[in-house]
């Protein structure tokens, strides 16, 4: 009864030698992070204004989103509302077949990965260029990211050697980065230039000014938004921050959570289309309205998507982003993507000791371990969990609730792990696959106890 | 002070030794020690693997067992803690309460509640601590590396005054050992990945022991030390408190 979740995970530990460098690297970001968070005094009182401005934000979200769609109008930005991932993704379809255009270019944009709008796109022949680095290496892959900051994490220099080799015709077997890495910026270069549309992503969108921010460390949303003629802006409805002032806040605790650096390497700001230009926003619902109404889970969508929790998580360094089948994987995205689809994400909040190192870096505060227990309570009362998972719960919840059953089943149980090992020590038992069974001793402490305990002292 | 002794259903079983050096512990620092016979369970592993709702019969005999003492003290973080955050009972609401505002976890009970400052204690071994993360990050018994908060740990703070210990801490001070209850067997190749990854940091400083405040972590690393045919053994923390070698 293996989920998908620990299947793909076991495929990835496989390679254990890329799983211990994938753990490394992410391990380095985690440090880099603390070390940026401890040149903070204000620190904690930083993570705790961000928290209880985007609780106050989530509560009046109707009003904050009212006035942003007002301002935004005024200064000349279209502005479009989409239920779901179809919507938005015919939205954005309608507004490129309007223009007649084909050269695409987009950048820093989870949420499209989400509505899966390249793929959409792709039935009517229409190509968007990634074009952040790592995006971009992904795709020539026909791969998914594996991280939302760092999305081809997963892959050694070696491997994307291989891939611009084959895509962008590099000297095969040439691994420097600076080599590699030029190529990439020779090969964006181009599709900047032509491009005739842009696609971002939003980090934050400001209620007070109707304009919006998007951080990237290189450069590519300004370099796309300011050569194409027509500027579309993604946004999932929580990225609303009521004014200005935020910004402060957030902009200090993203970039030190997401990669331990002081500031994002660009902060562009967009309020209005330049002349000439057209700047459209797609404000996405997309199953985030029913987050907001259940009341356990509401919390997560105060996520600004900085990642900490995916560097921190002791699973996810070890069992990869793809193993999460998601487009937000890591913490975050195992209390995010149950509400998209319970059923197919039924393993998610499974794939976590609970060991709340998630919490703790949470900029946000999102209490992200107590929402992953709280989700394994409601798949399994609706019935997403392992039949046999059910009957083996059942089963000890009877047991431990009859103390003279236990006993006996204890005193057997150890009778039989003594006498014949083979019972536990064989293939079926996954825990004696990679690891000993405790040994197993004549005398349990309440046997011990019987004989030696105060009780016979007295 | 009347203290009753909570040992943890695998401990009972697998781990006797445990419960011994605990309850030595507590009668040697004067407390008025009982083991109520009838305890089982706490209903984590139900209310860890979803089915919370199963573990009625665990929190009525709990509750049955653990009414009327003082404190309530166990060898075990992640038991503790679940009976502070999800022990239900609806018709022992005050019980109930009360249960989960006055069980402690051992070494926090030793320093908040008897405020041990010696011990009569030898243990002339290199030991490696491990901080479990219920203990750690849901009962708050040490710092944690992700928060910028002042330095402390309770069980260092402990294992400090035993004689002749020579205490070394992984270079990952913090991280996860991977038992994570039913997780264990659910994800076993990540699981056994991150317990081998503990291990390695403690070999590493060529330590004696591991030791820890949770015998289900200390279970798993035992499993994969044995497993690798390491010299490396492991110890719960009561047991080095309770020894006099």
């Amino acid at each position: 009864m293996k989920t998908t979740h620990s299947k793909l995970a076991e495929k990835f530990i496989a390679d254990e030698p890329r799983t211990d460098w994938h753990d490394e690297t992410l391990w380095f970001v985690r440090e880099k992070r603390d070390k940026a968070a401890h040149g903070l005094p204000e620190w904690e009182q930083l993570r705790e204004w961000a928290s209880q401005i985007k609780n106050h934000t989530l509560s009046n979200l109707s009003d904050y989103l009212k006035e942003f769609e007002e301002k935004a109008k005024a200064n000349g930005i279209i502005v479009h509302w989409a239920e779901n991932g179809a919507e938005h993704n015919k939205i954005i379809h309608g507004i490129i077949q309007r223009h007649k255009i084909q050269k695409i270019v987009k950048s820093k944009s989870m949420l499209t990965e989400e509505c899966h709008l390249n793929e959409y796109l792709q039935q009517y022949n229409i190509e968007v260029v990634d074009t952040d680095l790592g995006e971009r290496i992904v795709q020539f892959r026909k791969e998914p990211p594996s991280h939302i900051v760092l999305p081809a994490i997963h892959l050694k220099k070696e491997d994307v050697s291989a891939t611009f080799h084959e895509h962008l015709g590099t000297e095969k077997g040439n691994n420097d980065p600076q080599y590699l890495t030029e190529a990439a910026r020779q090969h964006l270069r181009d599709k900047f230039v032509q491009s005739e549309l842009a696609i971002t992503g939003v980090n934050f969108a400001v209620a007070e000014t109707g304009g919006f921010v998007v951080c990237t460390n290189e450069g590519n949303a300004d370099m796309g938004a300011h050569t194409a003629a027509i500027h579309i802006a993604c946004m999932g409805f929580e990225k609303i921050i009521p004014k200005a002032e935020h910004l402060g806040v957030f902009l200090r605790l993203l970039a030190r959570s997401a990669t331990g650096q002081p500031i994002t390497t660009y902060s562009s700001h967009f309020q209005k289309p330049r002349p000439g230009q057209e700047m459209h926003i797609v404000i996405v619902d997309n199953g985030r309205s029913k987050q907001l109404s259940r009341e356990d889970f509401r919390n997560s969508l105060k996520c600004i998507r900085c990642a900490a929790c995916f560097n921190t998580c002791p699973v996810y360094r070890r069992s990869g982003g793809h193993s999460y089948h998601t487009a937000v994987a890591g913490p975050i995205g195992s209390i995010l993507n149950p509400n998209l689809d319970m059923k197919a994400n039924a393993d998610l909040p499974f794939a976590s000791t609970l060991c709340g190192s998630c919490t703790n870096v949470c900029p946000v505060k999102i209490n992200i371990h107590e929402q992953l227990w709280k989700w394994r309570q409601v798949i399994a009362a609706e019935g997403y969990t392992d039949a046999t998972k059910k009957i083996g719960m059942n089963a000890m919840a009877f047991l431990f609730s009859k103390p003279s059953l236990y006993r006996f089943a204890g005193k057997w149980g150890r009778w039989m792990m003594r006498i014949f090992p083979f019972v536990t020590n064989n293939k079926l038992n996954i825990w004696y696959k990679q690891r000993e069974m405790p040994e197993s001793p004549k005398e349990s402490f309440r046997d011990w106890y019987l004989k030696n305990g105060k009780i016979n002292r007295n | 002070m009347k203290v009753a002794l909570f040992i943890p259903c695998y401990i009972d079983q697998f781990y006797p030794q445990v419960g011994i050096a605990t309850l030595q512990l507590l009668e040697k620092l004067g407390c008025d020690v009982s083991f109520p016979l009838e305890q089982s369970c706490c209903g984590q592993p139900m209310a860890n693997s979803g089915f919370a709702s199963l573990s009625k019969g665990c929190d009525i005999n709990f509750v049955k067992n653990f009414s009327g003492f003082d404190y309530i003290v166990a060898p075990s973080g992640s038991c503790v803690l679940h009976i502070k955050e999800h022990l239900k009972a609806e018709l022992h609401l005050e019980e109930v309460s009360r249960i989960r505002n006055n069980i402690y976890e051992l070494s926090e009970f030793l320093t908040d509640v008897l405020k041990v400052k010696k011990l009569n204690a030898r243990f002339p071994f290199k030991v490696g601590l491990h901080n479990s993360c219920h203990g750690q990050r849901g009962l708050h018994l040490s710092s944690m590396t992700e928060t910028m908060l002042p330095a402390f740990s309770k069980p260092e703070q402990l294992l400090n005054m035993v004689k002749d210990i020579q205490l070394s801490n992984p270079k990952r001070n913090d991280e996860c050992c991977g038992f994570g209850g039913t997780f264990c067997v659910f994800e076993e190749a990540v699981s056994v990945k991150m317990g081998k990854d503990r291990v390695e940091e403690h070999d590493a400083n060529s330590v004696d022991y591991i030791t820890g405040g949770d015998t289900s972590c200390l279970m798993h690393l035992e499993g994969i030390l044995k497993r690798q045919g390491s010299k490396v053994k492991i110890i719960h923390i009561a047991e080095i408190l309770n020894s006099s070698l």
